[in-house]
């Protein structure tokens, strides 16, 4: 399978990818890692006529302590998210989660700004992302501007993000010991979830974030507060759907995917406690 | 195939939509010279931005040893080595690898023919079946112990998540590259 045929340019820095993205209109696509991207334009689900190829800002993959949270470029991988020192202390939950995109290969090229941008609800990563609600940095042709991930997705693979703007960092909090749980049911091993829970525990405070629960990533507000105030794992986990909209497709029904989420809620609060 | 099916049904196909000098631009064969070193050859070449990086290697410099599998970076069949890392040249633009050092299930052997560590572990265990799968397994199996030489057996499986065998010959080839990391610890 061939994309359609487009043309290709490669940006130097931000800024240039954002000057090429303005120039050529909403027919022009980011490509970072080209995990989620090119799939879709070899089975021509995407067509677009222009790719801006984000692969060689180097200095858009990082991650940084910077004392109020933990700053992570755009275009780090998911591989170096997985295997963050940093992380390992600071958001294992993050890093966890990132070892759990596709496999290996695609972790070597996936980014974790592109999988957010991309806003599939059924991915891992944007669930983490509501759950811890990070803090998403966007820049455009007037600026950067900071987008709390809970008010990131507004539907099917939409975001806030305009045509023109990129995801250029991530802010995670700094959840140093905390506790945490992922937890993603799937039939085979490199499946999407069925559904996936992100749920972390720090100083009082909890989020839980789900996967594959709606047309976005769902922030489990009603369960998230309630653990927060010391709920059961039971109890809050018996809220888990107030805000999630599911819907049917071939692996699970509405009622098989409200019931699983309940389950795996009240293991990931069991395994936070 | 969830993903693909959610995406049919729900959002219209982009419409190929381009003004006059666009689409003149396009099909006037707008090509970019790529010079990419596959096992230690530099190739340069014209290509097509739509150019896959697995066409490439089988069509431009005639390696034929990486498979096309399923062509949805789901089986592994085309993995390679980009950088010393191993990815599915499936789902990798060939003006994406520009400036890449490749190494492909060709590149492995030694110039005499002998076998590399990992292709010998899995001639020892009857790691393979078919073959379909194997070029891509032992370049996978190599990018695993390039990472973490001596894996648990879970890990090796964790490892391989990204490669499928049609012939579920599984069992032998975790058994192979358990073997060449025993080997190299000798």
């Amino acid at each position: 399978m061939i994309p359609a045929a487009f043309d290709y340019v490669r940006a130097g820095s931000a800024e240039e990818a954002i000057a090429l993205i303005s120039q050529h209109g909403d027919e022009a696509k980011f490509l970072a890692g080209g995990h989620s991207l090119l799939p879709l334009m070899k089975l021509r689900l995407a067509a677009p006529s222009v790719l801006v190829d984000l692969g060689r800002i180097k200095d858009l993959s990082y991650i940084r302590d910077t004392g109020t949270h933990i700053a992570i470029g755009a275009l780090t991988r998911h591989h170096d998210v997985q295997h963050s020192a940093l992380l390992a202390t600071a958001n294992p939950l993050l890093a966890h989660a990132a070892g759990h995109v596709g496999d290996p290969q695609v972790r070597h090229r996936g980014t974790i700004g592109g999988s957010l941008a991309h806003a599939d609800a059924a991915s891992d990563l944007p669930a983490v992302a509501v759950a811890m609600n990070a803090q998403l940095v966007v820049q455009g042709p007037n600026g950067t501007r900071v987008i709390p991930a809970r008010e990131f997705y507004r539907g099917f693979l939409e975001s806030a993000l305009a045509a023109d703007e990129m995801l250029t960092e991530i802010q995670v909090p700094n959840l140093t010991g905390g506790t945490w749980s992922f937890q993603k049911f799937n039939r085979r091993a490199q499946d999407w979830a069925i559904v996936g829970v992100a749920a972390y525990k720090h100083n009082g405070t909890a989020g839980v974030g789900l996967v594959n629960m709606g047309s976005t990533p769902i922030f489990a507000a009603a369960t998230s507060e309630a653990a927060a105030n010391g709920a059961s794992a039971v109890d809050a986990a018996a809220l888990s759907c107030t805000e999630a909209e599911p819907q049917a497709d071939l692996n699970a029904s509405v009622a098989y995917r409200t019931h699983l989420a309940t389950v795996l809620v009240r293991r990931a609060l069991e395994e936070a406690a | 195939m969830r993903f693909w099916l959610t995406v049919t049904s729900a959002i219209s196909v982009t419409p190929l939509r381009r003004d006059k000098k666009l689409t003149a631009q396009i099909y006037g064969g707008l090509r970019m010279q790529i010079n990419i070193t596959v096992n230690g050859t530099s190739h340069s070449a014209d290509v097509e931005p739509r150019t896959l990086l697995v066409h490439y290697i089988r069509e431009q410099c005639g390696l034929t040893g990486t498979n096309i599998g399923c062509d949805t970076s789901s089986c592994g069949a085309c993995t390679i080595h980009m950088d010393g890392e191993s990815v599915k040249s499936c789902t990798v633009l060939a003006v994406q690898a520009d400036g890449a050092d490749i190494t492909t299930i060709e590149g492995l052997a030694s110039a005499d023919g002998t076998l590399h560590p990992m292709q010998e572990s899995f001639r020892q265990c009857h790691g393979l079946q078919c073959g379909y799968c194997t070029p891509g397994m032992v370049m996978a199996a190599v990018g695993i112990l390039n990472e973490n030489p001596h894996p648990t057996e879970t890990e090796v499986r964790e490892g391989l998540e990204g490669n499928l065998c049609r012939c579920t010959g599984y069992h032998n080839i975790v058994k192979s590259v358990l073997h060449c990391a025993e080997g190299a610890s000798k």
